[in-house]
């Protein structure tokens, strides 16, 4: 299999790898790089857990190919946290129990940090259609949503 | 199994490249990815184009030409196309519409190809190096197709005329149980004068409701007036089955979202 060259900035950081032809970026991410924040969960489209930002749009890393991704910037749930202080949305899901295995939690994350980023004072319906990609098995969906509004409160108090 | 892509700049050279026997265009990759991680073995290697002409929209004249490569987030999000915006929006949830493209959706198997329900009634053209090819032409020999796609145009309908409606079962988000997408004209008495409507899930693939649409010229869309339109637009379907929902259903439930849409 042909190796080829690909270059990103991940979570402020320059990345430069060589890596099989046709890698998905999960794999990339998780294999070659190191972060393990994305999950691999059905790799079909369908769960959202390896759901990442690339160039600010949110992307599901399962279906996206590694080599595609040259140049990009692409953010992940563990660029969030500045100087060990967790982000406002991995501090709300903490607080408001919207995490229980976890595994779903990164691309919870991923998909309301984009919503927040356009929409810092999101109604509930526009939390629900921006998480309508992401499966959890665990919490069910109201502890996350509230979770986002939390994290969304959190934020415009902040900034008032 | 991991698929080596090629990337050109020149449609003309992926086209030349995806000769080869067992390659792929890769468009947003969210059903081709999805094969190869699913174990399909039949695609050995992808290819794609970068040209820039694949992810441009230009509006003109009351046309649209949306190339292959345009996704269904940028089409929702475009400030002059309203009108499609619902269709658009209607694919999956927000990281599939970032990734699935228009060029993509026209080949999509049922209980997808919700985007290209709508250009199917808004009687768009499919642009290849080729030339252009009427949709509902192209979407019946799409599979034996190999040229790459490079645009799909349009009239931009007026936002009264063109109606779109999808049937989910898990809402927001949630795959189709059906899809329907109609342009309509009415005459000064409000009888309709023209009308197409082009159905998802009722075949492998998009369809016409031939009969529906005959049924509907000069009456108006009331309760009788759309009657028999609705008898007959079961006419010609074979619906699909899926853990969603079964043919059967698919069937008896048609007439019933039909009549909501023309009376909305
Ligand atoms: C979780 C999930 C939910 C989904 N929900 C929906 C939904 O609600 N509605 C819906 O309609 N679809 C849905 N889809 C299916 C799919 O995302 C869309 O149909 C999408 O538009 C396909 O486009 P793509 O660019 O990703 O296709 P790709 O996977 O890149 O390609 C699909 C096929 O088309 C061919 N192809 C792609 N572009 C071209 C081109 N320019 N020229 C020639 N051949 C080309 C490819 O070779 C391949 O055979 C969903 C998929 C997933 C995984
Ligand atoms: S692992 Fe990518 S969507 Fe489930
Ligand atoms: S917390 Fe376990 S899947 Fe969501």
């Amino acid at each position: 299999m042909a190796k080829v060259p690909v270059q990103f900035t991940l979570n402020g950081s320059e990345k430069a790898e060589f890596i099989d032809s046709g890698t998905t970026l999960l794999n990339a991410l998780r294999d070659k790089v190191g972060d393990t924040s994305p999950k691999g969960g059905c790799h079909q489209g369908t769960c959202g857990a390896c759901s990442v930002i690339i160039d600010g749009e949110l992307r599901l890393s399962c279906l996206t190919l590694a080599e595609t991704c040259n140049g990009t910037t692409i953010t992940t749930t563990s660029g969030l946290s500045e100087s060990g202080v967790l982000h406002p949305l991995q501090r709300a899901f903490l607080d408001t129990f919207a995490t229980q295995c976890g595994f779903c939690t990164p691309g919870m994350i991923m998909a309301a940090k984009v919503l927040l980023d356009h929409t810092p004072n999101p109604s509930r319906d526009e939390v629900v259609e921006a998480l309508s990609g992401n499966i959890c098995r665990c919490t069910g969906y109201e502890p996350i949503i509230q979770a986002v509004l939390t994290a969304a409160r959190a934020n415009s108090q902040n900034a008032a | 199994m991991a698929l080596a892509l090629q990337t050109f700049a020149t449609v003309k050279d992926a086209n030349t490249a995806l000769r080869a026997q067992g390659t792929r265009y890769l468009g947003g990759g969210t059903l081709v990815v999805r094969a190869a991680n699913e174990g399909d073995v039949s695609v050995s290697g992808l290819v794609r184009s970068t040209d820039p002409a694949l992810s441009a929209i230009a509006v003109a004249g009351g046309k649209v030409r949306i190339g292959a490569s345009v996704t269904m987030a940028a089409i929702a999000r475009h400030p002059d196309l309203g009108a499609l915006a619902k269709a658009a929006r209607s694919v999956g949830g927000p990281a599939i519409r970032n990734m699935a493209t228009v060029g993509g959706n026209l080949f999509a198997p049922a209980p997808y190809g919700d985007f290209t329900v709508a250009l199917l009634a808004l009687d768009a053209t499919v642009g290849t190096e080729d030339g252009e090819t009427p949709i509902g032409t192209f979407l019946a020999g799409r599979d034996g197709s190999r040229a790459i796609v490079t645009s799909v145009s349009c009239t931009l309908p007026k936002a009264d005329s063109f109606r779109f409606l999808k049937v989910s079962r898990v809402k927001p988000k949630g795959v189709s149980v059906l899809s329907i997408a109609a342009i309509l004209e009415q005459a000064a008495d409000g009888t309709v004068s023209s009308a197409r409507i082009a159905l998802g899930c009722m075949a492998d693939r998009p369809i016409r409701a031939k009969s529906a649409e005959k049924a509907l010229l000069g009456k108006s869309l009331d309760q009788n007036g759309i009657a028999a339109a609705l008898a007959a637009a079961t006419e010609g379907i074979a619906p699909i089955t899926d853990p969603i929902a079964s043919a059967w259903y698919r069937a008896e439930v048609l007439p019933v979202h039909l009549g909501r849409l023309l009376l909305t």
